[in-house]
């Protein structure tokens, strides 16, 4: 028989309001018209989510077979040969037909309204709809705003029912808390009674709800769209690095918005990064410098006095110790810019190789530098997933939600093999929980041929045959491993080690390194690590370019935040500066942390909140954050891309490059730097990682995406990033056109003027394919000499922890909204961290004869605590799990079990009389 | 308010079992349900959200569209007067005033000893039978005033219960799903 195959058109043709327009196959007519420059009045439809055709805004004109009809564009594809009127009479009368339903019951209080003056309603009412109306009865009353949860509000009464905020509660978070609720002229949007919409993700439905139904918390009554200035900058509460319009008015950032970022964030953001903004504005915020006078307060001084007091302290401990006396902690809070001011101050002029961006809650910089590195659209695109890390919804929330997204409506598989399921183990194709400390082991079994597979003790071998049979004839390009601190009781041995098995065993396979900090990636490539040169090029091999370049380079490699914090304790350590760091808080060993702290003779923090550890400071400069300095930062991917500044500094505060210029010039010295631009340069010029991803690369507008380094070979001026910014959900925010018109534009396709064109947007130009180009994962070293290159063998598996059979191993995770500074100064994210609590199996509380709820000891050989047990079956037998940062920062949590010199942490739980333990 | 009991949290299982997707279970659960608290309980669409893996606020959200699934504690016995044309021609609405007085409530209210709902419906398709006057789903018909109140004389005593099951149970006969003999269906409860 004859296989007769018809290959699909590789392009249609239809014929829009007389225009002949190209198009996909299976492209939809609204997005086809779009893309021509015709747009279609639309409500319900939005790019990233699937079509339902609730609202009918969208009716066109199309000719079939059975003459014309009226169909909706945002549902029906085009047709070779079809011809689609979107203005016709027909389609003009149903528009307008639409629009006067819509507006029936609609309240029309739109000058109170925080859409108001943004609102596709009244805009497309304008564009789209009658004059008139011919409705004179009453409209329906509902009261007015209810909460759906802590930080939205929904107004009944301005819903048009266009299922925006559901479907994305459904199809994209995976968190369905809200739904319609009844039918007809009396349905409303709704949550489940006593429960609330808490969604990390939520702040997304007040941004495409097309109305001002849906109202956030932070921003209600805050300012009117035409009072708001924009510009384009990058999300820096996590590593995932979404673009944001950051928008102020009057001097004050009072909103963010998601940037619909093709490889990054795809107009989504988290919750904490939406509203974390309010900290900028916190009255505790650093304004002015201060010093640690006599009687033992901070007292307020002009920067000239505190600078000498820093470069006073510093040249005691110099001339008395020597510059390895000297430490710098922190850094990831920076731009790539002050990270590199940073490293060439540390190296270069104080002399120090005791640099280290990670609190001891990381991975070694060689290791994270020399893996080979997956993009996020590699990672959606991969067919496998093997997640080794925190749980990504809580730590790098927007990348939870693209591997979310893969994994349930495009297939990708996910391998959950962190030691407590994650909140990306219901989807996933196997969840096989490593034993804490022991994931190496687990990754031997993952990796070992047929018929050599080892048992893994506490690991069910059925649970590890379902995941190797997702792994089962995947090519090892097609997989890529997000490795993170999966906990932070558990040494970062134990995850390098994993790292290092998956590396050899699946040449080819790519890494994405879920590191949660803004910019810890790119502290790590300016060099803020021991022994690592700015540009992923260790001490030794960049010693000969570097030392030329800069004068001076430190001996020998340094100490890692936790051999600086041992040192202190030990009275090693002279001087000590916090670059935005907290090791009281964040470091997983408290006890270390207070004692350091203590004992370091000259404590400086840099910082723009005052943490408790910079309470201890004896200087305290307080530095420009968030929105108030220009710079590049880095993602969790390597992306390099554009901040901008819209706030002023509070008080006198300073860019943190040039809070290191200062301190320079105060110990003798120059880095030579007068402005951000000629850092750069001078990153592009000596750091190998960065040849190529120049100025214009990185801040050009072919680069709104941002360029991930190291950038394959780049002539100027083409384009960087895989695709142009498409005009993404137009009618939604940030296509604030009042603003365009004030003069700060965000990228060209990104607003809309109703019934006009669609502003000028550049050609979509397609990748080919969303997965991972064809062969193996090229090195990143390839032509760039001195970067580190990765040896499995420096990365060997930690011994296995003996543990009693009195004792749970600890698994210690962060939360989203935890006791940090960040969340704690935000006055609408404050009250949701959750109270602390210890979770383990239902049958280990029956075990202790404890109900969930009631508080038991928790007890490590370094501390015990105080904390209610919480029943939960979802954490494995055997262990113990604890979020960080958990409760007041003041008071000894989940870190101060821990002892950072372990390779995991065991605790034994009592009861508080003293029940249930072995000795009581 | 109640969660589901146990038996029929095993008959939903049964139910889940016979649908490719847990999720179709949704309504024949939430009819199970209503059989036994005679609405729907907020614990027992909990209990529906888990066995379909769905969300409490989606089993809310499919409930609240149908009107033959109630929300809120309705009387035993369930009386929805049609008005719709061929009814109301006939005296629907001379039926459902006469109702509200003779029950001293209102439509959509429930008498205090929890007897009587009244509702008003649409086209029940009784119409050769209008005014028609659905009992817990079972059709009673032509009703004139005076036909209601030996309605309500008769369900109040018990004359009717043989053919008017208590409002939630749809049938009782179960063919599908018996814990008895899960193998061949059909049994008198
Ligand atoms: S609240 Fe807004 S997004 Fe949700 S259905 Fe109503 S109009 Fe649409
Ligand atoms: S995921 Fe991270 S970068 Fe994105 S909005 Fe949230 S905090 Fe910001
Ligand atoms: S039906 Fe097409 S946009 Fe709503
Ligand atoms: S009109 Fe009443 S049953 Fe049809």
């Amino acid at each position: 028989m004859a296989d007769v195959t018809l290959a699909p058109p590789a392009e249609v043709t239809v014929v829009i309001d007389g225009r002949e327009v190209k198009a996909q196959p299976g492209e939809l007519i609204i997005d086809a018209a779009e893309r021509a420059g015709i747009f279609i009045p639309r409500f319900c439809y939005h790019p990233r989510m699937k079509p339902v055709g609730m609202c009918r805004m969208c009716l066109v004109e199309l000719s079939g077979p059975r003459g014309p009809s009226l169909q909706p564009a945002c549902f029906v594809s085009v047709a070779d040969g079809q011809e689609i009127a979107t203005a016709s009479p027909a389609a003009r009368k149903a528009q307008e037909g639409v629009l006067e339903f819509l507006l029936l019951n609609h309240p029309l209080d739109c000058p109170v309204c925080d859409k108001g003056g943004e609102c596709p309603l009244q805009d497309q009412a304008v564009s789209h709809g009658p004059a008139e109306s011919r409705f004179i009865e009453e409209k329906r009353h509902f009261a007015k705003p209810i909460a759906l949860g802590p930080l939205t509000l929904l107004d009944r009464e301005r819903c048009i029912q266009c299922a925006r905020c559901t479907r994305f509660a459904e199809e994209i978070a995976g968190e369905p808390l809200i739904d319609f609720f009844g039918r007809g002229d009396e349905i409303e949007v709704a949550i489940f009674p006593d429960r609330e919409f808490t969604s990390y993700f939520s702040g997304n439905t007040v941004q495409i709800c097309p109305v001002g139904a849906l109202t956030s918390v932070p921003y209600r009554f805050r300012s009117r769209p035409w009072d708001l200035e924009q510009v384009e900058t990058t999300c820096t509460y996590c590593a995932v690095g979404c673009r944001v319009a950051l928008q102020s008015s009057a001097g004050r950032v009072v909103r963010m918005l998601g940037v619909d970022s093709e490889p990054v964030n795809q107009s989504w953001l988290c919750d904490r990064g939406r509203y974390g903004f309010e900290s900028i504005h916190a009255p505790e915020r650093l304004g002015e410098p201060m010093l640690r006078f006599e009687g033992g307060d901070l007292q307020p001084v002009a920067w000239h006095e505190a600078l000498r007091e820093v470069a006073a302290g510093l040249r005691q401990a110099l001339s008395t110790a020597g510059p390895e006396s000297i430490g710098v902690i922190g850094g990831a809070r920076l731009a790539n810019e002050d990270q590199y001011a940073w490293s060439k101050l540390a190296r270069s002029v104080i002399g120090t190789d005791n640099v280290d961006a990670q609190l001891g809650d990381g991975l070694p910089a060689e290791l994270v530098l020399s893996l080979p590195q997956a993009t996020i659209d590699q990672a959606c695109g991969a067919k496998v997933v093997v997640l080794l890390a925190g749980d990504l919804r809580e730590e790098l929330p927007v990348l939870h939600l693209r591997l979310r997204t893969a994994a349930a409506h495009h297939g990708l598989k996910i391998v959950d093999c962190s030691p407590v399921p994650t909140a990306l183990a219901g989807l996933a194709a196997a969840t096989v929980s490593s034993r804490p400390g022991e994931a190496a082991k687990l990754a031997a079994a993952l990796v070992a041929p047929p018929g050599e597979v080892p048992e893994v003790e506490g690991v069910a071998p059925t649970a590890i045959e379902s995941a190797r049979e997702a792994l089962l004839g995947v090519d090892p390009s097609q997989i890529v491993v997000v490795v993170g601190r999966a906990s932070l009781a558990e040494s970062a041995a134990s995850a390098s080690a994993t790292a290092a098995i998956f590396a050899t065993a699946w040449p080819g396979a790519r890494f994405l390194v879920a590191l949660r900090r803004a910019n810890v990636r790119g502290a790590l490539e300016m060099g803020l690590a021991p022994g690592m040169l700015p540009g992923r090029v260790p001490l030794e091999a960049g010693r000969s370019l570097l030392e030329a370049q800069w004068g001076h380079l430190p001996p020998s490699a340094g100490l890692d935040a936790r051999g600086m914090l041992e040192a202190a304790a030990a009275g090693e350590l002279k001087a000590l500066v916090l670059l935005g760091a907290d090791p009281l808080s964040d470091f997983p060993d408290r006890a270390l942390a207070t004692r350091a702290l203590e004992a370091v003779p000259f404590l400086v923090a840099i910082d723009t909140h005052p943490s408790v550890s910079v309470l201890l400071a004896d200087v305290v400069l307080p530095a420009a954050g968030f929105g108030e300095r220009a710079g590049t930062t880095t993602n969790v991917e390597g992306r390099v891309t554009r901040l901008a500044q819209k706030a002023v500094p509070p008080g006198v505060a300073r860019p943190d490059w040039v809070i290191a210029s200062e301190i320079a010039e105060r110990l003798g010295s120059n880095l030579g730097f007068d402005h951000l631009e000629g850092i750069w340069e001078e990153i592009e010029r000596l750091a190998p990682a960065y040849r190529g991803a120049t100025l214009g690369a990185v801040y050009g507008l072919a680069g709104m995406d941002g360029v991930v380094v190291p950038v394959e070979a780049v002539a100027l001026g083409s384009p960087l990033s895989s695709r142009a910014r498409r005009p993404i959900d137009p009618i939604a925010t940030p296509g604030i056109h009042s603003v365009d018109e004030q003069g700060a534009p965000l990228a060209a396709g990104l607003s809309v003027i109703p019934g006009g064109d669609v502003a000028e947007s550049e050609e979509v130009e397609e990748e080919a394919g969303e997965g991972l180009p064809p062969g193996e994962a090229q090195p990143a070293t390839a032509g760039r000499p001195g970067m580190v290159e990765l040896d499995s063998r420096r990365w060997p598996a930690p011994g296995a922890p003996v543990v009693d059979s009195y004792s749970l191993r600890l698994v210690a995770r962060r939360r989203l909204y935890d006791y940090g500074t960040l969340v704690q100064m935000a006055p609408s994210l404050k009250g949701l961290a959750e109270a602390p609590g210890v979770r383990m199996r239902l049958a280990e509380l029956e075990k202790l004869g404890v109900a969930s709820g009631d508080e038991v000891r928790v007890r490590s050989p370094h501390a015990e605590i105080v904390l209610p047990a919480v029943a939960d079956d979802d954490v494995p037998q055997g262990v113990a799990l604890l979020a960080v940062s958990s409760g007041p920062a003041d008071e000894p949590g989940a870190s101060s079990l821990i002892d950072s010199g372990e390779a995991v942490a065991t605790v034994r739980i009592d009861t508080l009389d003293g029940k249930g333990g072995a000795d009581g | 308010m109640a969660h589901l009991s146990a038996d029929n949290q095993q008959r939903a299982e049964a139910i889940v079992a016979l649908y490719p997707e847990r999720r179709s279970a949704l309504v024949p659960l939430c009819h199970l349900a209503q059989a036994e608290e005679g609405h729907l309980t907020e614990e027992a669409m909990e209990d529906i959200a888990t066995l379909c893996g769905i969300s409490p606020a989606e089993v809310r959200g499919t409930a609240s569209f149908y009107d033959m699934l109630h929300l809120e504690p309705v009387g035993k016995y369930v009386l929805a007067v049609c008005t719709n044309i061929a009814c109301m021609l006939q005296g629907a609405y001379e039926v459902l005033e006469h109702a509200e007085a003779t029950l001293g409530i209102r439509t959509g209210q429930t008498t205090p000893d929890g007897m009587f709902t009244i509702e008003e419906a649409e086209c029940l398709a009784g119409c050769d039978q209008a005014v028609c006057v659905q009992v817990n789903h079972r059709f009673f018909g032509p009703v004139d005033e005076e036909g209601f109140d030996r309605l309500v004389d008769d369900l109040a005593a018990g004359r009717l219960e043989e053919t008017v099951p208590p409002h939630g149970v749809l049938s009782r006969v179960s063919r599908e799903v018996d814990l008895e003999a899960p193998a061949v269906g059909g049994e008198q409860v």
